[in-house]
């Protein structure tokens, strides 16, 4: 469907396949309760001659829509814990990650690289302001803070969202699955540039990554 | 038993001796007061609709100079184009006017104070002048927030929510005194909410006419009654928050700034702490006045009456350890986003009960539909489409993808438009008469509430495709994103129906004001409903009712086997002989 | 200004009458807003990175020691004068409400000393957290406490004009139970900020 953004993360297709279960969910609830709604507005106008029923209620109907819900969220609930933890449960990150540091400001986005040796906090570090450049079908956890005031890292193709807190440094992971570009928004009120406090996401190749990372360390390299 | 069916005008020197400041301004007649709120909110809610149709031109039609932006001044809009600064104190303060100065009086400072005694029978508040300073502090509450407007740096820009630090820093927001008016006004507001709640509940459990135990209570008291219990817990909690906000601003406190240790997450805890139980207060006593409405329009007794009240405290309970719910994104703990997520899922059950019971009480009666009733329903088709987006927000993966968009956006405006505000139409269309002593037009009624319904749902209902494509909140301009390029033209449409919608509401406002001169004096008992209110004359006397009445039954004996009519007032007392079987009936 | 009518009757309540009843409602949203700041100072302290401040360093802990024990004298003077009031006895109605107006006003006095010295050593609102919650707490506190002290200035004026005559007890007992309330939330404080 081309409702949702495009999907290129390894768990998009999850939280996707998520909202169009409950999109069935609820619109099966929606239908049925609407046409009720407008089926007894037909069926029970006044009309003359007739009264109303005089029933105060029904204990089993009310059961029976207690527990129809409650069965149902429920069931939403068991199924949104196991993956909401396997995206944000901060024991579940997955190993041999490319790590990368974003500090959010404002307005703009400042991205840590480890360099050719992987290793953030070391000499060969370099930053770069609002171009996020990973690899393809690999893991990337970002360590994720803010200098200012509140932001939020938002990738609609990652379905990734996280707000970035001054004070205190958030890890986020995701996995690309497709190489190309897309878009990176700021998604909390950082203030009066909030509106365009965007960042370009690269997508590469493995090979073209390695490229990448190694052209940047050299003396030319820099923005 | 009471007065004469024909409507008595009041007389400035009535004969209780009252003056006309005594009668009208500084009274202690909990009608008037409810009047006065009546007034006062419905401004701010024109105040809050124009500012959200400046926001909407904005979005329609990026850097575009606004038709009548040439009289803002530069500071807000030079060359009538909207300024980034000016935008975000427009979004701050839509939600700001809308929540605090329009929906919650119009709720609880309009319709707690008018029904509360009336409808229990008794003669006023516990505390008559308590209520009167309680609408006398709202007012300089609002001035102070629209002062904010004018002072330099403009308004608060941070939203209705105030995270911090963007609201704390003046040096990062460019806005100084703008908030700390805002905090000002939310502060002294509260006290305002907090003294009418002491009086609401008070008189609900001090002063109910005899035979009025607590299950013969209408539900709009109960709700009423369970949401100033609310009031009473949960805006000190923002009073406290705003003040540790305003000494951050202004003493140099350092609560939610993190370079000496403060928290920006404790902003957030605190503040949904209160906000959450804030926005059941925002929809119970709607719901509540809602089945009084459908009960009378059905000419039925409400279905599942227990359950009904029973769902009402379950809500108002739960409510309260909700709140993290606006925080699953927040970079609080994960774990604790689950718990939330258990809690915000459960509160759904209380919520589907209250709506089944309705469709219960229509199945079955004999509908009319007259202009509340209209309102009522359309509440409940509204509700239904909000509590069913909040599913997918509380499902915290999809939520991941949602926080933040315009689906948000979608799903609040349905809970406090498509929900509240039908209901306070409704309401206004209901009490009117009692309120006045006049009817309201029906056709106007009628005109409002379909023109109403179809634009509502046309500016509301596309927010969710414009959150599902990843449209941001609180956003100056859109166009910004390639992604969100393709929104355009929706957000054109969005724009174009809002303007409509606010035309929309030109019929209730002349039927309002034309009404309240020319309108059709009203009898005792429009509607042929069973409350107390609706046994003495329109409008209400001085002191309500010249005798304390005694209650013999429940508040919705429609179409009762007992009696001829097709209501039963609950005041009435009846021979509990059935009456002959009905003709062939349904 | 014009009364409303007398209800003949209602049904059972509370069991307790109706101005009593305003005041726990009243007492109920205090306990709220001294919990988001008591709550909020839990969470920062013990969310806090550095060591928090001794309050022995900072804080003159012997004289608001002495300053507790005037306001808990001082709610003991309350419970006598609310006991004065139901037997009717006028005139140790009116001691025991001066002697708790005198304790109060001293506490509010005390207070008002201490933090004269405070900020003079430069101890400041904008003095780190410990700054930040001490002085909001205490400070709204001591707020409570003065508006506590008018109203009992008020009742007792009224006391001394024979406003509470014949057992009439009830504004007696109503300013008590919030002048108990504000001694409660003190201890609280003391411990809490002070002493741990």
């Amino acid at each position: 469907m081309g409702w949702l953004p495009e999907s290129a993360s390894t768990y998009a297709s999850d939280i996707d396949l998520g909202f169009w279960v409950i999109t069935v969910i609820v619109g099966i609830a929606f239908v049925v309760v609407e046409a009720a709604l407008v089926l007894f507005l037909v069926r029970y106008r006044a009309r003359p001659g007739r009264r109303a029923a005089y029933i105060h209620g029904n204990t089993t109907a009310e059961v029976i829509w207690t527990a129809v819900p409650a069965i149902t969220v429920v069931a939403i609930g068991v199924w949104s814990a196991g993956l909401w933890s396997e995206i944000k449960g901060r024991d579940n990150f997955p190993a041999d990650a490319v790590h990368l540091a974003i500090e959010a400001k404002q307005f703009e986005w400042n991205v840590t690289y480890p360099g050719p040796d992987g290793q953030l906090g070391t000499e060969d570090d370099f930053t770069r302001r609002n171009a996020l450049e990973i690899p393809v079908n690999r893991p990337v956890v970002v360590d994720l803070t803010a200098e200012d005031v509140l932001h939020s890292f938002f990738v609609p193709a990652f379905r990734i969202k996280q707000d970035a807190v001054p004070g205190m440094t958030i890890p986020v992971w995701f996995e690309a699955t497709k190489t190309g570009e897309f878009e990176l928004a700021c998604a909390e009120l950082c203030g009066n540039s909030h509106y365009s406090m965007k960042g370009r996401v690269r997508v590469h190749t493995a090979e073209d990554y390695e490229e990448w990372v190694r052209s940047q360390s050299s003396p030319e390299a820099g923005q | 038993m009471t007065t004469a069916a024909v409507a008595e005008r009041p007389t400035a020197a009535g004969h209780d001796g009252r003056s006309f400041i005594q009668r009208y301004i500084f009274t202690t007649d909990h009608k008037i007061i409810g009047i006065q709120f009546l007034f006062m909110s419905l401004l701010f809610l024109i105040v809050g609709g124009l500012l959200a149709l400046m926001m909407r031109w904005q979005l329609g039609y990026p850097g575009q100079p606004m038709p009548g932006g040439g009289m803002l001044p530069e500071t807000m809009a030079p060359d009538g184009i909207l300024l980034p600064e000016f935008y975000n104190s427009l979004v701050t303060m839509h939600g700001t006017f809308m929540v605090f100065f329009a929906i919650m009086p119009l709720l609880v400072g309009v319709f707690a104070n008018f029904l509360i005694p009336l409808k229990i029978g008794a003669p006023d508040m516990a505390f008559p002048r308590l209520n009167m300073a309680s609408f006398w502090i709202a007012v300089p509450a609002g001035l102070l927030m629209v002062a904010g407007f004018f002072v330099e740096g403009g308004h608060a820009g941070a939203g209705w929510t105030a995270y911090a630090p963007l609201s704390a820093r003046p040096d990062l927001s460019g806005v100084s005194l703008g908030q700390i008016f805002w905090l000002l006004s939310l502060a002294i507001l509260g006290l305002s909410s907090i003294l009418g709640s002491m009086n609401y509940i008070t008189t609900v459990v001090n002063m109910r006419a005899p035979g009025m135990t607590w299950f013969r209570l209408p539900l709009s008291i109960w709700s009423l009654f369970i949401t100033a219990i609310l009031v009473l817990l949960a805006i000190p909690v923002l009073s406290g928050a705003a003040i540790m906000l305003l000494f951050d601003q202004t003493l140099g406190t350092h609560f939610f700034n993190p370079v000496e240790g403060g928290q920006p997450l404790l902003w957030q805890h605190v503040f949904w702490f209160f906000g959450h139980p804030e926005v059941y207060i925002l929809i119970l006593p709607a719901m509540g006045m809602v089945s009084d409405i459908i009960s009378n329009g059905s000419r039925k007794p409400v279905f599942g009456y227990h359950s009904m009240v029973f769902a009402i405290i379950a809500i108002a309970f739960l409510g309260w350890i909700v709140w993290g719910h606006h925080m699953f994104q927040s970079g609080m703990n994960p774990m604790l986003g689950t718990t939330f997520m258990i809690s915000t899922l459960v509160i759904a059950v209380p919520s589907a009960i209250k709506t089944f019971n309705w469709l219960g009480t229509l199945w079955r009666g004999s509908i009319h539909f007259h202009t509340p009733m209209l309102n009522a329903i359309g509440f409940v088709a509204m509700f239904v489409i909000g509590g069913l987006s909040g599913i997918y927000m509380a499902t915290t993966p999809v939520d991941i993808f949602i926080h933040d968009t315009y689906f948000i956006v979608a799903h609040l405006h349905y809970v406090l438009f498509g929900g509240s505000l039908f209901a306070i139409f409704a309401a206004i269309y209901f009490w009117y008469p009692k309120m006045f002593g006049r009817m309201m037009s029906e056709r106007l009624g009628k005109v409002h509430f379909v023109l109403t319904f179809i634009f509502y749902n046309l500016v509301f209902f596309p927010m969710h495709f414009l959150g599902m494509g990843g449209h941001m909140r609180r956003i100056y301009d859109p166009t910004e994103y390639e992604f969100l390029q393709p929104f355009q033209p929706m957000n054109r449409f969005i724009t174009v129906s809002v303007f409509f919608l606010v035309a929309a509401q030109v019929p209730f406002v002349v039927n309002f004001f034309w009404s309240l001169f020319k309108g059709a004096p009203a009898s005792e008992n429009p509607w042929k409903d069973n409350g107390l209110e609706w046994t003495v004359s329109s409008p209400a006397p001085h002191g309500n009712f010249a005798e304390t009445p005694t209650v013999y039954h429940g508040p919705y004996e429609f179409s009762s086997p007992l009696v001829d009519d097709d209501y039963l007032p609950q005041s009435r007392a009846v021979d509990p002989q059935p009456r002959p079987a009905p003709a062939a009936g349904d | 200004m014009a009364h409303a009518a007398v209800m003949s009757g209602a049904e059972p309540g509370a069991g307790v009458y109706t101005k009593k009843l305003g005041m726990w409602t009243f007492l109920a949203s205090e306990v709220m807003f001294f919990t988001a700041l008591i709550g909020s100072y839990i969470v920062l302290r013990f969310g806090a990175a550095e060591t928090w401040p001794v309050p022995t360093e900072t804080l003159n802990i012997p004289l608001t020691a002495l300053n507790t024990f005037i306001l808990i004298c001082s709610s003991v003077s309350m419970v006598k004068a609310y006991a004065a009031a139901v037997d009717d006895d006028q005139k140790w109605l009116k001691i025991w409400l001066l002697a708790t107006v005198i304790m109060g006003a001293m506490f509010v006095g005390v207070q008002v000393y201490e933090y004269y010295h405070l900020i003079h050593d430069h101890f400041l609102p904008s003095s780190g957290l410990f700054g930040s919650t001490f002085y909001t707490m205490t400070g709204f506190h001591g707020f409570h406490v003065s508006m506590g002290v008018l109203c009992m200035s008020w009742v007792t004026i009224k006391a001394f004009r024979g406003g509470y005559a014949g057992g009439k007890y009830q504004g007696v007992e109503v300013v008590g139970l919030y002048w108990h309330f504000v001694d409660l939330v003190w201890i609280i404080l003391f411990t809490i900020v002070y002493l741990i």
